[in-house]
């Protein structure tokens, strides 16, 4: 019987996914309705990829930070500095691209590492802690240049000519190829590693977790480490897709990240959710991006309120059903 | 028991006070002119009258945001809040502009221009605070819908525009004097002491702390938690309302995508480095010290030439060392790491003794 109760419990957490990917027919149906056979060619829909990678791989770090139980607010910031950085490094000192990511991944993963010990050891709330994050990174960022540097390194911008090239003239170039190599290495991690499934535990409860003898402290600084270090991905992505480092670049990204992990089925309170789902509410967020531009005279700041309308909408899907199955 | 209460509070912001006190005598030492002030047409000018008038906006958001923070949530709409509530007043101030119309038509009388946004960001904390009470989201997503969608919906009512206006009497807001003192410091004064007699001077301060501090225990003693909630979201909303229109009634204009950008953060590290607890006890006079002390991170930045870029990183510094020392463990640690130095010297001494 218990065991009965448990499945229908799983089942019922997939539910936000399904739905979510509902969502995401829904929208593009509308899309092909409204704009037709321009709307829905490979074209429009392998962009969806290019556009939002970098939203995409810093999305699937802050899934797991969710899941875990916190949040990580620096995001946006580390991409701003890693960018920034990597166009001076390139352009004012010359220095060969792959040092520079080695250099700018290595940045990721020691601030990632930081903070999340800050976060356990001393006991500070996470968004406190990421806070921090946020306003030094951003500091720093405009520290390395107040203007924006453009990119010429020949190696750095011919990256860009690697793709798998569809019929049609549609071609998937490296940037969107990481994007959905990220989201895979993310799916695998969270359902068939020890790590994912310690995550998913330490989200749920960190006591019993602790109890059951699972290592809390090193899964909770991981988490952390991953999520910066994704998105000082995202920063490489980001300099490779706008050719360019600008130190004010992507301000309020982070609530994108959170806005495609809540539109993705996680529950906020941490335990249950899904990369799968995250990846579906990033290229939502790509496709209203791209309704509202094919549609023209809608002005951009729809794209906020409806985004925020969404995970309004979504939030409550989650309050209805995590209601019932408590006791 | 009250000379006590009394007494806690004084401690609490000594900290802050000093560091207040630090960063003024860095200036005295080094920063020439600093402490200069100048009476120019009845009103006081200077580096420490900057520092208050500047430092206003971010002081009325603070105190609003340190109920809310006291009752263990966090309001990150307060930029966005302050955004919408400059874009209805200047709309209301010059309503053809945004379809071209440069006339002005009759002025809305000046209580107008003021009451209805408050209004408006009275129901944008409303909103708020019924998300965290009735539907139990986490303040820190709640609030996060209002600061994605609030910055669209300002930029709705101003249609992408900086609607630019003049309109003398409201204008007074946000760079008029008031007894040789800049109007934006009589707020804050006049909200502090308000807000002062209306918590501390009755039980509604101690229902906030215990409503964050144990919430569970405040239901048994017959607390409506969701009621003090609901009061303190809006009555953020409203601070942060104002807050907007005070500084549109200083730039003269509405711009929806820069009023009040990063307030949020700056009111969050004033609550913070003020010494109120997430969920637990605040201070008024350590969150004004809490702003005064960002304010004059900025301005001491600003005064001695250094880029304003740097600023955003010695805010980070502040506010992390500020934590870090707040923090229970931390404090723990370093006990631990002085009593243990301690018993080796002893047990040094001890074994030398035995020897």
């Amino acid at each position: 019987m218990n065991l009965r109760l448990l499945q229908f419990k799983s089942l019922k957490s997939y539910i936000p996914l399904f739905s979510t990917i509902a969502v995401f027919f829904a929208i593009y149906a509308m899309g092909a309705v409204l704009y037709g056979l321009n709307f829905i060619s490979l074209r429009v829909f392998l962009n969806l990829f290019l556009d939002n990678a970098f939203v995409g791989v810093i999305a699937v770090g802050m899934t797991f930070v969710i899941i875990s139980g916190g949040i990580d607010l620096s995001v946006a910031s580390v991409v701003a500095f890693v960018c920034i950085l990597a166009a001076k490094l390139m352009e004012v000192y010359n220095m060969n691209p792959f040092i520079v990511m080695i250099i700018s991944l290595g940045f990721g993963a020691v601030l990632g590492t930081t903070m999340g010990s800050i976060i356990y050891f001393f006991k500070v709330p996470d968004f406190l802690v990421t806070l921090v994050g946020m306003f030094l990174c951003r500091g720093l960022a405009y520290m390395v240049d107040v203007r924006s540097i453009p990119i010429r390194n020949e190696t750095f911008v011919n990256l860009n000519t690697i793709a798998i090239r569809f019929p049609g003239g549609a071609r998937l170039p490296l940037v969107a190829i990481v994007f959905i190599v990220v989201w895979f290495m993310g799916i695998y991690l969270a359902h068939f590693t020890r790590f994912g499934r310690n995550i998913y535990a330490v989200g749920g409860d960190e006591k019993s977790a602790n109890l059951m003898g699972i290592p809390v402290a090193r899964t909770k600084i991981l988490v952390y480490t991953m999520s910066s270090t994704f998105a000082a991905l995202g920063g490489l992505l980001y300099a490779n897709y706008t050719l360019s480092g600008y130190a004010a670049a992507v301000l309020g990204l982070e609530l994108d990240a959170i806005a495609a992990v809540v539109i993705g089925g996680t529950l906020l309170t941490g335990g249950v959710g899904f990369v799968e789902g995250t990846m579906i509410g990033v290229l939502i967020l790509g496709l209203i991006q791209t309704l509202i531009s094919f549609q023209g005279t809608l002005s951009s700041w729809w794209t906020k309120i409806i985004i925020g309308l969404l995970i309004f909408w979504f939030i409550l899907l989650q309050r209805f059903l995590s209601r019932t199955p408590k006791k | 028991m009250k000379l006590k209460l009394n007494h806690e509070s004084y401690k609490q912001i000594i900290g802050p006070l000093a560091a207040f006190l630090l960063i003024l005598l860095f200036n005295y030492l080094f920063t020439p002119g600093f402490f200069d002030l100048e009476i120019k047409d009845g009103q006081l000018f200077g580096s420490i009258v900057d520092i208050f008038n500047r430092g206003a906006p971010v002081m009325i958001i603070a105190l609003g945001m340190t109920l809310v923070y006291a009752t263990g949530g966090i309001d990150l709409s307060v930029g966005s809040v302050m955004a919408i509530s400059g874009a209805v007043a200047a709309f209301m101030i010059r309503p053809g502009y945004i379809s071209g119309v440069l006339e002005y038509g009759t002025l809305p009388p000046v209580w107008q221009v003021i009451l209805i946004p408050l209004i408006v960001a009275a129901i944008a904390g409303l909103w708020n605070g019924v998300l965290v009470t009735y539907l139990k989201i986490q303040p820190i997503i709640a609030t996060l819908i209002l600061m994605v969608a609030g910055r669209g919906i300002a930029q709705l009512i101003t249609k992408g525009n900086i609607i630019i206006f003049r309109h003398e009497n409201f204008e007074v807001l946000g760079s008029g004097n008031f007894l040789g003192l800049p109007v934006p410091v009589v707020m804050v004064i006049v909200i502090a002491l308000l807000m002062h007699f209306l918590t501390r001077k009755t039980a509604l301060g101690l229902f906030i702390e215990a409503v964050g501090s144990n919430p569970t225990a405040s239901y048994f003693i017959g607390i409506n938690s969701r009621r003090i909630k609901l009061l303190v979201y809006v009555f953020c909303g409203i601070c942060a309302g104002f807050a907007g229109l005070i500084i549109t009634a200083d730039i003269k204009g509405a711009d929806a995508n820069n009023c009040g950008l990063w307030f949020e953060l700056d009111a969050i590290a004033a609550v913070i480095i003020g010494g109120t607890v997430w969920g637990g006890r605040y201070t008024l006079a350590g969150t004004l010290l809490g702003a005064l002390i960002i304010q004059s991170i900025t301005t001491t930045i600003l005064s001695r030439g250094i880029a304003p870029e740097q600023i955003l990183v010695y805010k980070a510094i502040v506010v992390l060392s500020v934590t870090l020392i707040q923090s229970g463990n931390m404090r723990k640690m370093i006990v631990q790491l002085f009593n243990s130095k301690k018993k080796r010297v002893s047990s040094i001494a001890n074994s030398g003794v035995v020897k």
